[in-house]
């Protein structure tokens, strides 16, 4: 049986743990939201890509180009999005499980946060960049990333790129899924916003008849590594928000499972003073009638 | 008299959205001016400046390369990087730029190598800009 004053360390040590994971979570709740709050402010931008899109497609006509060529073999990348630190739930597990999945032999990961490389150490994966973002992600770190798997691709390494990221359903759902971002099959129209599921929009034809200063193609062709990056940069979106919400939600978990045990210690601690005063008070009557006698 | 609305977007926000009397812009055929009512036009800019003329003043922005679309009322520019001219940090501008060339200088991987090469120039077409007005 412990002792009262174990038992009294034992709470005070898990109120401080409770404290930590309580700061933890309202951390992360603000910065899920302000993940959510930068995929928000990049919507006028898609927008307006999307219009340069769909009127530069419209003028180029009958149109290739090296990002869009789709080849046989199966060499493949995978950008895999992870955290950088855990004590975010199941959210890697869950991820890196689909990333074991993968073809050892063809497939390269370039990846994007420490916990994914250090997978692919561990497991003798075939590591082709590591790449590290902010915890609020810069445009500049996804074009850093993107460019290096467009360079990949270009130079005939690679056959197809694919993102594997956690996907931000809703805030107590996060889904592990695979996207394929090169060669670039139909272009789509571009969404901003964290809202799990990207609804594939085809692009709206635009009105107007539009000059062209370069040529169509020209300008097409210097558009889609910029469309590419942008699709990255909304894919390292989602997968901080997926990390900063389960982040909160496991640690709201903790947090409850801490003030349980403080709930059964706090009793078990009061029963045990309680018989010892039982006890204290048995003894001294005892003594006082053993001393009457 | 026509205006133009003037709209610079960034992936991270929209920098600059006010109405102007003349935009002239770094494109990648050479620099042009745009003025109300001008054909539709989609066209391509290099890193440069853009000089935004209001109310007989002049404003300017420094811009990373992008796209352009511009209509008869608006124009809209699509690109990495914007900075107003009265914002940039002079001092803060240098010192990235020299970080940037000692980290070239540096043996780099290639990854590596294309990050800087962007926040060098980011941070030349900040100077520039910003030498060019002050001289």
């Amino acid at each position: 049986m412990a002792s009262l004053r174990d038992l009294r360390r034992r709470i005070k040590s898990i109120k401080n743990t409770a404290q930590i994971t309580k700061a933890m979570q309202m951390v992360a709740s603000a910065k899920m939201r302000k993940a959510q709050m930068a995929a928000v402010a990049g919507r006028p931008y898609a927008q307006l890509m999307n219009e340069v899109l769909s009127a530069a497609t419209a003028g180029a006509g009958e149109f290739s180009h090296p990002l869009m060529e789709v080849r046989e073999g199966n060499r493949r990348a995978v950008i895999l999005i992870t955290t950088d630190k855990g004590l975010c739930g199941a959210l890697n597990t869950n991820l890196l499980r689909e990333a074991a999945r993968l073809e050892p032999g063809t497939t390269v990961f370039i990846s994007a946060g420490k916990k994914g490389a250090q997978w692919a150490a561990r497991l003798k994966r075939e590591l082709g960049a590591e790449f590290l973002y902010k915890d609020t992600p810069a445009f500049s770190d996804a074009r850093a990333i993107s460019k290096f798997a467009q360079q990949m691709f270009l130079e005939g390494k690679v056959d197809r790129v694919d993102v594997l990221f956690t996907n931000f359903i809703s805030t107590i759902n996060q889904r592990p899924e695979q996207r394929p971002l090169l060669p670039i099959g139909r272009l789509q129209k571009l969404q901003a916003g964290v809202n799990g599921e990207n609804s594939a929009a085809e692009l709206e034809p635009v009105g107007k008849e539009y000059q062209f200063e370069p040529a169509p193609a020209k300008l097409l062709g210097d558009l889609l590594p910029q469309y590419v990056n942008y699709q990255v940069y909304q894919y390292l979106l989602e997968a901080k928000a997926s990390e900063h919400s389960a982040r909160m939600v496991a640690m709201k978990n903790a947090t409850d499972n801490a003030k349980g045990i403080i709930k059964d210690l706090s009793l078990e601690y009061n029963k045990l003073r309680q018989a010892n005063i039982t006890k204290e008070l048995l003894e001294i009557t005892s003594a006082a009638m053993a001393m009457g006698n | 008299m026509a205006v133009l609305k003037l709209e610079i977007v960034t992936p991270e926000a929209k920098v600059y959205s006010e109405d102007v009397d003349m935009v002239t812009l770094p494109g990648v055929e050479g620099e042009m001016g745009i003025f109300p009512m001008h054909i539709p036009l989609m066209t391509q800019i290099a890193a440069g400046e853009i000089v935004a003329r209001k109310g007989g003043q002049d404003y300017f922005l420094a811009v990373g390369d992008g796209f352009v679309e511009v209509t008869g009322e608006r124009v809209a520019i699509l690109t990495d990087m914007a900075i107003k001219a009265d914002d940039i940090d002079e001092a803060k501008a240098d010192e990235a730029r020299k970080r940037a060339e000692t980290r070239l200088a540096e043996k780099l991987s290639d990854e590596e190598t294309a990050t800087v090469q962007a926040a060098l120039l980011h941070s030349l077409t900040q100077l520039n800009v910003k030498r060019r007005r002050r001289g």
